[in-house]
């Protein structure tokens, strides 16, 4: 049995730049960073890194209150950029409560901020006489699919592969296998995040948090730099949608990009060290199975956090792989890592990046660590003609993944 | 704390809580039928309530026969003003 050509036609984001595809496109196209002191992370003791990227305020009450009850940040951030992304794809309503449309949604956990408060109050009161029923909804490790889901009405299969900072590159991947395997006509797919001290705790205490850039929030992260110190945690949400390539075009959809390939593999070697092999058999993985050779891409844009190991692993596994051809950028010296939102946000990015043949630099890459320096870096805005993508993504746990895509041809 | 005064912090709390138009907040107003509140709804207004007036409502059996916001109102007032006579 033949697969079904899988599409992508719309495409939405809340991004720490603020709401909507144009608004991260536009920041992004100026070199701007989003990263700021955050003051509630100077306060907790022992935690060096007081930097991160945080959404400005959205208009929540575009969701009904029916809907929004049971929704912390992180399902509204993704049910906004869902709204977004089906408007831009032009799918009906009856389109979208189909049982042939599903949605594969993913956060790397519940809303760590609705379990703090339960438990703060549990502890304070030894009761649970005034905790909300709503509560439970937000918590959940697939608030953000479930929410978003009934938000929409979405009738069709509900996934959510939480793989923390690989959530959203995975959602996407799965998506596209469950349309051309048949199982789905559209996925609405993508990830999101919300802000919470946990996360850049987690990073300092492994040391890998960026910490020496607290005075000047801007320069930092900086992704292959010989002067980066570690990831700044970010929130946001980015959602595309799927579309089997026949229906797309029965139905005159625009036609942003089209997904020729997704592979991921586990390195259980070590829960937190990146490997480099693995990585670099994810990426060839992806374009065996498009038969696209290295030198047919046009762009490569990294997962790249700024950690010491994982910025060596993936440059030289590029290397490896792509040799120092194809240029390489990573978004998160604008962005800082939006975590579970981050494949999907940074994939949107990259697919305007087609649209506009302009690549985006790595912003704060100044000097290249000489072990990352094995690969072409975009280090200025670069106009070329971008026809092939490849997105990385990789996450604690030996998570790694990529997906290739290109600009749609009808052949 | 007055009657008025009872009333006025009882839909204050489900305006701010559940977001209802204060011109929608008449003492015949059915919560169901009128207001949308469901039963989840009932739970959180449970808890709001408790909240504004240290009263335990949850396990009282008064709370399954409201059917209007002006049931609502008499409970909690027949609730303070019996919680008022044990202190006394």
């Amino acid at each position: 049995m033949s697969k079904r050509r899988v599409v992508i036609t719309g495409m939405g984001t809340v991004s720490p730049f603020g709401q909507g595809v144009k608004c991260l496109w536009e920041n992004l196209l100026r070199g701007h960073s989003a990263v700021q002191i955050v003051p509630e992370m100077q306060k907790l003791k022992g935690l060096r890194s007081w930097v991160a990227a945080i959404v400005p305020d959205v208009d929540a009450n575009i969701i009904p209150r029916k809907k929004r009850r049971f929704m912390s940040p992180m399902s509204i951030y993704s049910t906004i950029a869902a709204l977004e992304a089906t408007a831009m794809a032009g799918l009906s309503e009856d389109r979208i409560t189909d049982r042939g449309t599903g949605l594969c949604l993913a956060s790397t956990m519940g809303s760590t901020s609705e379990s703090e408060a339960f438990f703060q109050e549990m502890n304070r009161t030894g009761s649970i006489e005034n905790i909300k029923s709503t509560m439970f909804f937000k918590t959940m490790n697939h608030s953000c699919a479930a929410n978003t889901a009934q938000a929409l009405g979405v009738t069709g299969r509900i996934i959510s592969p939480s793989a923390a900072c690989a959530s959203s590159n995975l959602a996407v991947g799965l998506a596209f296998e469950m349309i051309a395997a048949g199982k789905q006509d559209v996925m609405i797919c993508g990830g999101s995040d919300e802000h919470h001290c946990l996360a850049p705790a987690v990073f300092d205490i492994m040391n890998a948090a960026s910490c020496k850039y607290n005075s000047e929030p801007k320069q930092t992260p900086r992704p292959f730099d010989i002067n980066r110190d570690g990831v700044v945690c970010a929130e946001g949400a980015g959602i595309i949608v799927l579309e089997d390539m026949e229906y797309a075009c029965r139905r005159n959809a625009d036609i942003l990009a089209e997904i020729i390939g997704f592979a991921t593999f586990s390195s259980p070697e070590n829960m937190a060290n990146p490997d480099s092999q693995t990585i670099a058999e994810c990426m060839g993985c992806s374009m065996s199975q498009a038969r696209i050779n290295a030198e047919e891409v046009d762009y490569l844009n990294a997962h790249a956090t700024a950690t010491i190991q994982g910025d060596i692993a993936e440059a030289q596994a590029i290397g490896a792989v792509m040799g120092d051809k194809v240029p390489v950028s990573s978004l998160k010296g604008n962005l800082g890592h939006t975590m579970a939102a981050s494949g999907a946000m940074e994939l949107i990015a990259s697919i305007q990046m087609m649209h506009y043949n302009t690549l985006i630099p790595t912003r704060n890459l100044v000097t290249p660590d000489p072990e990352c320096d094995v690969i072409d870096f975009v280090i200025m805005p670069r106009e070329i003609e971008i026809n092939v993508i490849l997105k990385n993504s990789f996450a604690l746990g030996g998570i790694n993944s990529a997906i290739l895509i290109r600009r749609c041809r009808n052949d | 704390m007055t009657d008025t005064e009872v009333i006025d912090i009882i839909n204050d709390s489900m305006i701010k809580e559940f977001e209802f138009n204060p011109s929608s907040m008449t003492p015949d107003a059915h919560l169901v039928e009128d207001l949308g509140m469901d039963s989840l709804d009932f739970v959180d207004l449970v808890v709001v309530i408790q909240n504004a007036f240290g009263v335990k409502l949850r396990d009282e059996p008064k709370v399954r026969n409201i059917e209007t916001l002006g049931d609502l109102h008499k409970l909690v007032m027949d609730k303070k003003r019996e919680l008022e006579a044990g202190v006394k």
